[in-house]
């Protein structure tokens, strides 16, 4: 049993312990703990992660796989001027 | 409106002949047009070099030559997309229609040395005889 005297703060060496100084003070330290596990697991994790990296290696002959154009032969015959002179118009890039 | 001063009217006419000699420039280009629309050195190296096949569905694959090549051909190939898509909205086909008959006139212009891909997906290089294209094309 403590005895608060309400006469101004009492010396350094009689400061009572942290049950005296209510709940605030106790779950501010559980706060800083918990506070401190998160980060290390944060830390932790993104570590693991970044640790994880796959490369991928492209093959060296590319898988060409064709996809089937649906066009018919008449739609064909009718673009087949077309697009020659768009050939012709745009030589820089065919 | 202020009074024109003697020095706005000297800067107006430098400035209009100024535009007319860049329109003058422009206009040229425009003119002397298909000349000017020849393959670009990289490009036309990269023909010759196999770095490049046609396609049959119309644009370009890159094979070797890396980032550079990769570039190069995803460049031409936006700009061919760009030509397939005004084509086709002027003769009302889908895209892909007029891309397709784009590749199949694109592989029939390939030289020989140069690269193409056939309809089952094989790279061939290009020689004296006649390209393996897809039977629909003309």
């Amino acid at each position: 049993m403590n005895m608060l005297r309400l006469t101004g703060k009492p010396p350094a060496a009689t400061i009572a312990p942290m049950e005296n100084t209510g709940q605030a003070a106790e779950q501010s330290s559980r706060h800083a703990y918990r506070h401190f596990v998160r980060v290390a697991a944060m830390l932790v994790g993104s570590a693991l992660t970044l640790s994880g990296c796959i490369s991928v290696n492209a093959p060296d002959e590319p898988i060409v796989i064709e996809l089937n154009i649906n066009i018919k032969q008449e739609v064909v015959y009718r673009l087949d001027a077309g697009v020659q002179d768009l050939i012709k118009d745009n030589e820089d890039i065919f | 409106m202020g009074r024109l001063m003697q020095s706005d009217f000297s800067r107006l006419v430098r400035r209009s002949i100024g535009i007319s000699v860049v329109a003058a420039g422009l206009s040229l280009a425009a003119i002397a047009g298909p000349a000017w629309a020849a393959r670009d050195p990289a490009y036309a190296a990269a023909r010759s070099d196999g770095d490049v096949a046609e396609k049959p569905d119309g644009y370009l694959l890159a094979i070797g030559g890396g980032g550079t090549i990769q570039k190069l051909v995803d460049d031409i190939n936006i700009k061919r997309r760009a030509a397939y898509t005004d084509e086709a909205r002027s003769q009302s086909a889908t895209i892909e229609q007029v891309a397709f008959v784009g590749g199949c006139r694109a592989i029939l212009r390939t030289v020989a040395g140069e690269k193409y891909v056939t309809p089952s997906g094989n790279v061939m290089t290009r020689t004296s005889a006649p390209p393996e294209r897809d039977p629909r094309c003309l």
